[in-house]
């Protein structure tokens, strides 16, 4: 037999490979992204330094191994915990020093002197639901960004929510001008109101 | 075909498919690209918590996850009801925390480490004491950076 020339290979099928793979990458491809409440914890210290501070301005919040909430020893439904943590941030109750100029509270004398005094303390047992603690969490977080939210509309006109958007987002460059005024914007909201969490050490038993 | 038509008279040509694997590919190498592929096989229930006030994670390769919760049906057997910590892809306990972080702090290069965040992924029905365990044990290797990672939904749909 004559030596005959090598047959093309047919490409046409190369199309139909191609879409096989590309279907199962489709499918495995998870896009979303995570998201959740964030958190810096505090460092470890051998012994923590007790401060000395006025029983009113410390907002304690329990939740019992059954989950159930008390707040300053009194029993308390999840969803009124974060209009009575606005009117304890934002009481404003203190005189002369500790006065507070930009609170919209009641200055209910039982209740805290200044936002930047005020802490919100938890307390949880070994038992409580983790669900339970980030409702809790969640709840003190809607508080302050509701305060938040309303400095910052008064002061840059515009949510503090949506401003922390844009800085964590990817429109605006690092380092450029528009980042650091931002930056500055957000820190000066936050100093108004800051996020003064206490969470107590759970004993082990 | 072609051919045979030719010879007939001058219709149309047929558009050409030959770069039709071409673009195919170029969607392909795309989607190969941006694929996650999810490295660790859960090995305990993990049925995240509700959460409105959230904020989202950008960098994914900044991230270490910590899972937690129930050993889910399959592995019941061996490891028991109670829950659980999975670090990767195995079972562990919590002083397996620490070398587990300081090991993935190791693979990042030095002037990313201190952004690290680590994202706990705790099941619903976890119980604190775990939680805070697990947050102790972060505090120690000053992994201060945390998020509660939470599907997006109103918080009281928890209890």
């Amino acid at each position: 037999m004559a030596k005959r020339d090598a047959p093309d290979v047919n490409a046409g099928s190369m199309a139909d490979i191609a879409f096989l793979l590309l279907i199962f990458f489709l499918v495995t491809t998870t896009i979303e992204t995570d998201q959740g409440i964030s958190r810096n914890l505090p460092p470890l210290e051998e012994d923590p330094p007790k401060v000395e501070r006025n029983e009113r301005n410390v907002f304690q919040v329990l939740i019992s191994k059954d989950d159930e909430l008390l707040v300053d020893n009194e029993r308390m439904k999840l969803g009124n915990l974060k209009e009575a943590a606005i009117y304890f941030i934002d009481n404003g109750g203190g005189k002369g020093e500790k006065a507070c100029q930009y609170c919209q509270g009641k200055g209910d004398p039982k209740s805290s002197d200044n936002p930047v005094k005020a802490i919100i303390s938890i307390e949880h047992d070994r038992q409580t639901e983790y669900g339970v603690y980030i409702a809790v969490q969640n709840e003190l977080v809607a508080a302050f960004n509701q305060l938040r939210n309303r400095e910052a509309q008064r002061l840059y006109g515009q949510d503090y929510t949506a401003m922390v958007k844009t800085f964590k987002g990817p429109d605006l460059e690092d380092g450029s001008n528009a980042k650091e005024e931002l930056k500055g914007k957000i820190k000066q909201i936050r100093k108004l109101y800051p996020l003064n969490l206490s969470e107590a050490e759970t004993e082990k038993r | 075909m072609a051919h045979f038509k030719n010879k007939k008279k001058k219709e149309l040509p047929a558009i050409s498919t030959a770069s039709l694997p071409d673009i195919v590919f170029m969607l392909l190498f795309f989607f190969m690209v941006a694929t996650v592929m999810r490295d660790t096989t859960l090995k305990v229930e993990n049925e995240l918590p509700y959460a409105d006030q959230v904020e989202k994670l950008q960098k994914k390769s900044l991230i270490m996850y910590i899972y937690a919760g129930t050993p889910s049906n399959r592995y019941r057997q061996t490891a028991g009801s109670e829950p659980r910590i999975q670090l990767n892809d195995k079972f562990a306990r919590v002083s397996d925390v620490q070398p587990y972080i300081l090991e993935e702090k190791s693979k990042k290069r030095p002037e990313l480490r201190r952004k690290l965040i680590t994202s706990l992924k705790m099941d619903d029905e976890t119980n604190m004491g775990l939680v805070s365990d697990v947050k102790h044990e972060l505090r120690k290797v000053e992994a201060y950076k945390i998020n509660y990672t939470t599907k997006s939904g109103e918080a009281s749909k928890n209890f």
